[in-house]
């Protein structure tokens, strides 16, 4: 079972019959794919396409519910790819460009001995060395600067934040180097540093430890966000994000390393870009990302049950926003409902709010609803966490009033 | 010897409202530890020998810094049997010296004149470090700096005429006129920065440092032995960044050379006021490197310094924090009036320009004639004249340029509504795209 993927060559109608239950559907590929294309970024993949829809326990063994595999090349033969977790996807994604590019170095606290505190590294400080995945002290601005230099001067490092939050600390060397400093050299110099680490609000972790930075870091120019969500999508974002020239900050989520897929086998790259369509419909386009993925697909069987046929896209890229992706979408079906787990204020729901207002305007058949986290600091009290994030059955009912 | 803080440790009261119920800090309040020429020579000491530099060792490593301490020990720099430099060298010293005076000299003219806005810092008086130390450097060497950078970018070798542009705004500069006074960056001559917020850069150089030592050790490029100055100011050592780099520098080993320009001031906060503990190069030691004081206004001693450590880095032996006691005879800036400084302290300073020291030693020496000296001052007369032409005569930057380099791979901008990058769309080249 594999989740989407762009296809390439010429454009094939959408199928308009989409059910839960088809198990062939076909999405039109992009023509502005040659850019990517030209640069050997995407692979095609087919899939088996199986739709399966378990109930998504937010824990381990979650089985994805499905997207939709694309018509590629029949001449491509599958093969029948390889189960994991998500963390694994990400250290086969880092492993293999480690493999690749003797240049490409891993900088954190506890990435080495230890492993990384999400098991993300594990493994690679013996295969690799400890000069090659280093571990830092704990002085997040310094390493983060220090990544940022030696991206400057021809390394390709990645600094894993062990929290998310941390980076809190890193917000100088991250807005005003990582960000800025292609520009103000003129071009001179490119970052090519990977930032990842694992955010949001996970089981009762506390305020700090739960915390959402894509809002903090969505304004500062000159850096692309991405978010994963599944192990297919981790391991593409990986590469892709260390592949690119750019400065790419690659978010995490605490609740989500351990789910697993079947990944291909060969390799492939994602496009840092690209938003992904996880279950195409009719009558309301829901826009989420990482975590709430999940429970927007939970959400989702709910309203099936109720007759209701929404449009799930993950956006992945949270800064640029695929605005074709999503443009199409809502030309389609006039509706937008957003589902994040970001702060109601100034989150990444507001500036897509803001840009699907101002690019699709006429298109809207109501007004834009986004569902984000309360604007408290994550209680740590469960019962307190849960009303803070999205849960499904606001989801549905949002849809609901909306659809009416 | 216990010394009066009177001359310059207590700030003047400033007749500014603001300021008329700071009180005066009184003499009794200051009493350091170890020889006051660290402050800069009182007239106590004016007459006694003061040692060319002073250093402090970490206990784990007093065998490897031998070389060093072997100059500590006393011997003097003017010994007439043996001579610190040769003519060339001489010339070299005094030409980029002069460089960089003329040139800060000329900013401020051009600043005046409605040509350069913004933040303007400027280095008269300090040029002895950035000669001393940047002249010794070779291409691939990399220097980090601060705010006040045109020196060092000259120093390393970036044309006057880019980076007078850089400070004129236009397409020609250094930095295509998008970084300006405080962000003189050079690929060619690795200059990375200027830096607009103080410390900021000292991770980066440290970064800049991490792939000599990643070469050598995990790409096997045996030859792999750059070295990098991370230059800052007094104000810079009592931030976090500087410690944790310190730290990370010494832990690895890294070939880095932090060189603390001194020079007592940050804006109008007195070191002395905003520093526990004022000597710096005593910290080194805490984070086990070596911790070196040198007279920053002299620049044969720099240099001595300055060839040790740099060969020291380059062996692979570590980091070294260097603290030139140095002085600013400009403000902060070209923004700053410079009231709070005591024109007793300033004058004491310009008595030891070092332009002025390096002559008066080419010439005791013999080692260059006035008529020498004379002709090169008017080359970068002429040089000036130049760069200041022909940044008058580079274009603005165009539209277009605006959002060229934000990103590296322009695919950056994402993807717009039309389904195309958005950098493919051609009123991105044109600048008028609403990105």
């Amino acid at each position: 079972m594999a989740t989407l993927f762009q296809g390439v060559g010429a454009v094939t109608p959408f199928s308009a019959s989409t059910s839960l239950h088809s198990n062939k559907l076909h999405l039109p590929p992009r023509k502005s794919l040659s850019l990517s294309e030209s640069r050997g970024a995407i692979f095609v993949h087919r899939s088996d396409a199986r739709l399966n829809l378990k109930p998504a326990t937010p824990k381990q063994d979650l089985l994805i519910p499905n997207a939709i595999a694309t018509k590629g090349d029949t001449s491509t033969p599958t093969k029948s790819g390889h189960e994991l977790l998500l963390f694994e996807a990400l250290r086969e994604g880092l492993e293999e460009e480690m493999e690749r590019d003797p240049r490409v170095c891993v900088m954190g606290e506890d990435v080495g001995h230890y492993g990384g505190s999400y098991k993300v590294t594990k493994g690679l400080a013996e295969k690799y060395g400890d000069l090659r995945v280093l571990d830092t002290p704990i002085a997040e601005n310094s390493f983060t600067g220090m990544g940022i230099g030696a991206a400057m001067t021809g390394l390709r490092p990645i600094v894993e934040g062990m929290n998310m939050g941390f980076l809190l600390l890193a917000f100088n060397q991250i807005s005003n180097n990582c960000g800025m400093l292609h520009y103000t050299s003129g071009g001179q110099f490119t970052i090519p540093i990977v930032i990842r680490g694992p955010g949001g609000v996970g089981r009762q972790l506390g305020a700090e430890h739960s915390q959402r930075l894509e809002s903090y870091f969505q304004s500062i120019p000159g850096i692309q966000m991405v978010a994963c969500s599944t192990p297919y999508n981790a391991k593409g974002l990986m590469k892709a994000a260390i592949r690119s020239e750019n400065p790419v900050i690659l978010f995490e989520h605490v609740l989500l390393y351990n789910l697993k897929e079947r990944i291909p086998d060969e390799e492939y790259v994602l496009s840092l870009e690209e938003a992904e369509m996880v279950r195409p419909g009719e009558h309301v386009t829901i826009l989420t990302y990482s975590r709430m993925r999940y429970h927007v697909m939970q959400a989702a069987k709910t309203l099936v049950n109720k007759g209701y046929d929404p449009e799930v896209i993950d956006i992945r890229s949270l800064k640029p926003f695929d605005l074709y992706t999503i443009g199409r979408s809502v030309k389609k079906t006039h509706r937008v409902l957003i589902v994040e787990e970001c702060m109601r204020t100034g989150g990444i729901g507001a500036s897509l709010t803001a840009a699907i207002t101002e690019n699709f305007h006429d298109y809207l058949d109501a007004p834009i609803v986004c569902l984000s986290s309360q604007d408290v600091p994550t209680p740590y009290a469960g019962t307190l966490e849960e009303w803070t994030v999205v849960q499904p059955a606001q989801i549905v009912t949002a849809v609901e009033q909306l659809c009416q | 010897m216990s010394f009066s803080a009177t001359n310059f440790a207590q700030p003047r009261p400033v007749p500014v409202e603001v300021r008329s119920n700071e009180k005066p800090l009184s003499s009794d309040s200051f009493r350091f530890r170890g020889p006051p020429s660290f402050l800069g020579s009182p007239h106590s000491l004016r007459f006694n020998p003061i040692p060319p530099f002073k250093l402090a060792i970490p206990h784990s490593q007093r065998s490897n810094a031998s070389a060093v301490t072997h100059i500590a020990n006393g011997k003097m720099v003017k010994s007439s049997a043996n001579l610190l430099i040769t003519k060339e060298e001489g010339l070299e010293l005094y030409e980029d010296m002069i460089l960089g005076r003329y040139f800060e000299d000329m900013c401020a003219q051009m600043y005046y004149r409605g040509k350069m806005f913004g933040f303007v810092h400027l280095y008269n008086g300090q040029e002895a470090v950035s000669t001393g130390f940047i002249k010794l450097l070779k291409k691939e060497d990399t220097v980090v700096s601060t705010y006040r950078d045109h020196v060092h970018a000259l120093s390393k070798g970036v044309s006057a005429r880019a980076v007078m542009s850089e400070l004129f705004g236009k397409a020609t500069g250094c930095c295509r006129g998008q970084g300006g006074s405080m962000h003189m960056f050079s690929k060619e001559h690795n200059v990375i920065g200027g830096f607009a917020f103080i410390g900021e850069g000292i991770p980066v150089a440290t970064g800049a440092a991490f792939p000599s030592k990643y070469r050598r050790e995990v790409l096997k490029e045996a030859g792999a032995d750059q070295v990098t100055l991370a230059f800052f100011g007094d104000g810079t050592c009592n931030n976090g960044q500087f410690y944790e780099c310190l730290n990370m520098a010494a832990l690895w080993k890294l070939p880095i050379i932090f060189v603390v320009e001194n020079n007592l001031w940050a804006i109008g906060m007195s070191h002395l006021r905003a520093t526990s503990d004022p000597e710096i190069w005593k910290k080194g030691p805490a984070f086990g490197m070596p911790g070196v004081h040198v007279d920053g206004m002299d620049v044969l001693k720099v240099r001595e310094v300055a060839k040790e450590v740099i060969e020291r880095a380059r062996r692979g032996d570590g980091p070294t924090l260097v603290e030139c006691e140095t002085y600013r005879f400009r403000g902060h800036s070209l923004a700053d009036p410079d009231e709070l400084r005591d024109p007793a302290e300033k004058a004491r300073y310009a008595a030891r320009d070092p332009i002025s020291a390096l002559k008066k030693y080419l010439f005791e020496n013999k080692l260059a004639s006035e008529q020498e000296l004379k002709s090169i001052d008017k080359k970068i007369d002429e040089v000036l004249d130049d760069a200041v032409e022909y940044s008058d005569e580079s274009p603005l930057p165009r539209r277009s340029q605006l959002l060229e380099n934000v990103f590296a791979d322009p695919k950056g901008f994402g993807i717009g509504p039309d389904g195309k990058y958005r950098c493919e769309d051609p009123k991105f080249t044109q600048g008028t795209a609403h990105v």
